[in-house]
């Protein structure tokens, strides 16, 4: 396949996948948006007010980047996740399977569909937030890589979990037991610096924690973790999560007989 | 001629060990309209799925129009047109997204793209229904988005897996005269079906597939002229109580009451002719049976489930 075509199809990959979730925005859009807002509510500004400062801030403005992180977390998986799986399920897959498209193509296309949803669902919480608090950025390119390395990362996790999937409960299992857990105990509403020691150490296991603090790192200039050690950590899951990617493609796992 | 598609040595055995194809060979040459017959299980999908790089070969070779699909996967893919089974699109899509978004798969810039969807979309008759679901279509115009689909990106060579299963009887006559206007500009077509009349009517060449082996792979002529009789069917004047007695023919009545002879090869009609007469029975209409191809594939595929058979499938 010659490279123009190829990004034609690379292009057209990434249109669908944008009118998908454009097309269902009441279920795509509007709830993070909604719950968002209503942390920034409740634990920011309610609850916030009497927690008082965290890690040298108030607590609205530190919980603000993990909540924007979490959201595009979140929505990258879910993405790739649904619309793939959902291509396995109405088999419209073989639309892809019986074309050139080459599998890198295929899914750096998916990638770039889950990475759209999650970074514009940040940016609407970032602009949501706006209106609780001020947010300066302390380090602009460290924001900008870590959110949109982390956003790549996670539609490679949603890519991963479609492969594999045969039934709808099991591309609910991965966000419910592993990736909301793990967020939730990844720094976003608290510094690790408040935990004992031996839970400190847990959480270090934990990469949400990595990238949650990266990003913390580039808003607010602080963090629990060294920055470039997450971003170096982000960048070496991402090869092999690709990696694995491209393999069960190459296989046709789950999507040839 | 360069053959759109060469098949040698292909296997196929799915992971529980069942053995769907044992080294079929099969050759479609350009331009050719062919079908590929056989039961349900005997193969077809199977094959056609390698084809189209839906399923994975165990071994063999496949090439299309020259291209093996093992080094030049991509030259294959491009000459290649698939309309599957079953309804493959989604659901929630309309029609005109679907058909380009397959054109862009293929390489064809939107603006291209749209040209041709256009075209084929106005062709099979759905471009009043371009900005319509795809699950709002009726089961005959989804048929047909599958061969829009297909076709927009302009393949070499047609597969269609079963086009007309659950379509009406004038839709399908449509179908069949589209089809046959591919083939007339240059589409090799290949087909699957399960209405015989279908192949009789539309192919010039035919495989039979049954447990994974061709039984036969020859042109349709060829293959009718196997038959040893001919059938008739006659509309008669009168209608008739039972079937008349002739010497040297076998008759009976249809179902709607027409009279069914059976004329060995070879033997003249005007002994039928005479002796109808001199019973008084009037033919008004003549038609030779069309589904001829049904019976023999009907003969064909028991011979091959005779228990002889199956101890030298066995051997």
């Amino acid at each position: 396949m010659r490279t123009d075509a190829m990004f034609t199809a690379y292009k057209t990959i990434i249109v669908r996948e944008v009118r998908r979730f454009m097309r269902i925005w009441p279920q795509t859009l509007l709830p993070p948006a909604v719950t968002m807002t209503l942390y920034f509510i409740i634990f920011g500004n309610l609850i916030g007010s009497r927690i008082g400062v965290m890690g040298g801030f108030d607590y609205m403005s530190f919980i603000v980047p993990g909540l924007i992180m979490m959201s595009v977390i979140t929505s990258s998986y879910a993405n790739v996740v649904s619309s793939f799986f959902s291509m396995k399920f109405q088999r419209s897959i073989e639309e892809l399977l019986v074309s050139p498209v080459p599998n890198w193509v295929i899914l750096a296309g998916y990638v770039t569909g889950g990475m759209a949803r999650g970074l514009g669902i940040g940016l609407i919480v970032t602009l949501l937030s706006l209106g609780f608090t001020q947010l300066s950025i302390h380090h602009l390119p460290m924001v900008v890589l870590t959110v949109f390395l982390t956003s790549a990362l996670f539609s490679l996790g949603g890519f991963i979990n479609a492969m594999l999937a045969t039934k709808f409960d099991d591309i609910s299992i991965v966000p419910t037991f592993v990736l909301t857990p793990l967020t939730y105990l990844g720094g976003v509403f608290y510094s690790i610096d408040m935990l004992p020691g031996f839970w400190q150490g847990v959480s270090m296991v934990n990469p949400i924690l990595y990238m949650v603090n990266a990003f913390r790192y580039g808003i607010l200039g602080v963090s629990d973790v060294n920055p470039y050690v997450a971003l170096g950590m982000i960048m070496l899951f991402i090869a092999i999560l690709s990696a694995i990617s491209l393999r069960m493609l190459a296989r046709g796992k789950g999507i040839r007989h | 001629m360069t053959n759109a598609l060469e098949i040698e040595g292909l296997v196929k055995t799915y992971g529980d060990g069942f053995e769907a194809l044992k080294g079929i060979d099969l050759h479609v040459a350009e331009g050719d309209f062919f079908a590929l017959l056989g039961p349900n299980g005997a193969g077809k999908s199977t094959t056609l799925g390698i084809v189209c790089s839906l399923v994975n070969k165990s071994s063999g070779k496949v090439r299309v129009f020259g291209s093996d699909i093992d080094t030049h996967l991509s030259d294959a893919k491009l000459n290649l047109g698939v309309v599957p089974q079953e309804f493959n699109f989604n659901q929630f899509e309309k029609v005109f997204d679907i058909v380009t978004t397959q054109a862009g798969y293929y390489g064809l810039p939107l603006k291209k793209a749209s040209e041709s969807a256009e075209k084929y979309l106005r062709q099979l008759g759905l471009w009043d229904k371009r900005n319509t679901p795809a699950m709002m279509l009726s089961g005959g115009m989804k048929r047909r988005l599958m061969i829009a689909r297909a076709l927009v990106h302009e393949p070499k060579l047609l597969i269609l897996d079963e086009p007309t299963a659950g379509v009406d009887i004038e839709l399908r006559r449509s179908m069949w005269t589209f089809l046959e206007e591919m083939n007339r500009q240059g589409t090799t077509i290949i087909l699957t079906t399960h209405y015989l009349e279908e192949a009789e009517a539309l192919c010039r060449n035919i495989a039979i597939i049954d447990h994974g082996r061709i039984l036969r792979h020859t042109s349709k002529r060829a293959l009718l002229q196997q038959l040893s009789s001919e059938t008739f069917v006659l509309d008669t004047a009168e209608p008739l109580d039972e079937a008349p007695v002739l010497e040297g023919f076998f008759c009976h009545l249809d179902d709607e009451g027409a009279l069914v002879v059976d004329v060995d090869k070879g033997r003249s009609l005007n002994g039928m002719f005479i002796q109808l007469e001199e019973k008084g029975i009037r033919v008004v209409s003549m038609r030779t049976k069309a589904n001829r191809l049904e019976e023999l594939f009907i003969r064909m595929v028991e011979d091959n489930n005779t228990p002889a058979a199956k101890q030298g499938e066995t051997a």
